[in-house]
């Protein structure tokens, strides 16, 4: 282990992430990571890491970082103002930071969830196949605390030969395609219809499990008690509510709300990044 | 995509008879209590060739063996456990007695890392949930709530009626499995 990082500000919640550890959700263990993985494995691509090893998930405020020994960084995801030492460094770049530098990431202006990766990739003990901090269970390492020290492993390739990798900003209204989910028969077909007719809220009691959203009320055709079934990221499930709640990589592995949706694969990302505050459509085709 | 079973027993058997497609086909094999959740590793294959994998995880689990069994040293001094007798209608000796003598089977797991929803319980002893849960409920805590009973395996909130505890670690991931209590297993309690 080299590179000793010291974390001299935490910010509002920062966390190590990799991929997270897929096939224990039998054992109840969600699947965790990276709650935006396209973001996590460009931010590792950028430095020259298999994209695959841990970095920072940094949750609206971002941390402040103290590169004793200097590095190379990439940060990606939600749009944010990064300095070394006082000076701006372009997003979505490898950037190096000198000996005894200092990172330091503002509050996110677009999306929630910015990832700085580090050449050779953040250590930390792994648990189970995975280095990702898993908020729900409490696998994984604790959410970074200032004065901790952080430490980065050995870089497996060159650093690629890219100015700045092309990607869009998170969108302000963004646009989540949905497919039906197992438990649509369990909706009027007013809810089904509202569902992606209606603007929804991102409400403020949101974190790495799910997204509560506020909006119309998604009534039941049935009033039975669902028996609990296996949850997959992005379920879109409704509690007695009738409020929906997105599963986020954290989520609980099983779960007794029926799922009327569920967001595609491709689409999850853009879920991860969604903020309090901001609003959000679904769309069926 | 989720499977809908007869009962639970049938989601035993289809997800032991799925276990040997797990990494090659199959990212996830999640038990619910009557479902089966299968997670594909790419996009999910045509009907019938879901349907042959299917077919063929039946004659895969009539051939396992019998699943494994847990023997559990509970004590009965939980803090609703007169709770429970009343709601029930019997003595708290006779809850103690009926909640011993059930044979239970891991039915699936949810709530938390190996927190074990245990099926075959007394039909007598169906408490419902906690009208306010308790914002902390000790590690160990033997637990009732409607049909199923648990072991908490570690300290967290919970809506289930306390009846007793439990020394045995539940969850360790330093321990392969990290869970004690997995689905199918069968468990028997034994007062301590």
């Amino acid at each position: 282990m080299s590179g000793a990082i010291e974390v001299i500000k935490p910010g509002a919640l920062t966390t190590v992430q990799d991929l997270g550890r897929p096939g224990f959700a039998e054992l109840g263990i969600p699947r965790s990571g990276a709650a935006d993985r396209g973001s996590l494995t460009l931010a590792n691509r950028l430095v020259g890491n298999d994209e695959r090893v841990a970095a920072l998930e940094c949750t609206l405020i971002g941390p402040s970082l103290l590169f004793h020994e200097g590095g190379v960084i990439a940060i990606t995801g939600a749009e944010v103002q990064a300095q070394v030492d006082g000076a701006e460094v372009p997003l979505n770049s490898a950037v190096t930071v000198p000996a005894g530098g200092v990172l330091e990431l503002a509050t996110a202006s677009a999306g929630l969830r910015t990832y700085v990766a580090v050449r050779g990739g953040i250590e930390a003990q792994p648990m189970m196949g995975s280095m990702s901090s898993d908020l729900l269970s409490g696998l994984g390492p604790a959410p970074l605390r200032a004065g901790e020290l952080l430490g980065s492993g050995e870089a497996t390739a060159a650093v690629p030969p890219i100015g700045v990798a092309p990607v869009a900003a998170p969108a302000p209204e963004p646009l989540l395609h949905v497919i039906e989910g197992p438990r649509a028969d369990w909706f009027t077909a007013d809810a089904l219809e509202l569902l992606t007719s209606s603007s929804w809220e991102v409400s403020s009691d949101s974190n790495r499990s799910g997204v509560r959203l506020k909006g119309p009320k998604l009534q039941r055709a049935r009033s039975d008690q669902l028996l609990s079934e296996g949850m997959v990221d992005g379920a879109i499930q409704v509690p007695e509510s009738g409020q929906p709640i997105i599963l986020l990589a954290d989520h609980p592995t099983t779960g007794g709300y029926p799922v009327i949706a569920v967001i595609v694969s491709a689409d999850l990302d853009a879920a991860g990044q969604l903020r309090p505050g901001q609003q959000l459509r679904f769309s069926s085709s | 995509m989720l499977i809908e079973l007869a009962d639970n027993d049938a989601v035993q058997m289809l997800a032991s008879g799925l276990e040997p497609l797990r990494g090659a086909e199959l990212a996830e094999i999640v038990p619910g209590h009557e479902t089966l959740l299968v997670v594909w590793n790419s996009k999910l294959p045509p009907l019938q060739r879901v349907e042959e994998i299917v077919g063929g995880a039946y004659a895969v689990a009539e051939a396992i063996e019998a699943p494994s069994e847990v023997t559990l040293a509970v004590r009965y001094d939980g803090p609703d456990l007169a709770a429970v007798a009343e709601i029930c209608g019997v003595s708290a000796e006779q809850v103690v007695a009926r909640h011993l003598a059930a044979q239970y089977r891991v039915g699936f797991i949810g709530f938390a890392p190996g927190f074990a929803y245990l099926l075959g319980g007394d039909p007598a002893l169906q408490p419902p949930r906690l009208a306010e849960p308790r914002t902390r409920v000790p590690a160990g805590a033997l637990a009732i709530a409607g049909p199923y009973s648990a072991v908490y395996p570690r300290s967290s909130p919970g809506g289930w009626n306390l009846v007793g505890s439990c020394e045995e670690p539940i969850f360790d991931v330093e321990r392969t499995p990290p869970a004690l209590l997995t689905p199918g297993t069968r468990v028997r309690l034994v007062a301590q």
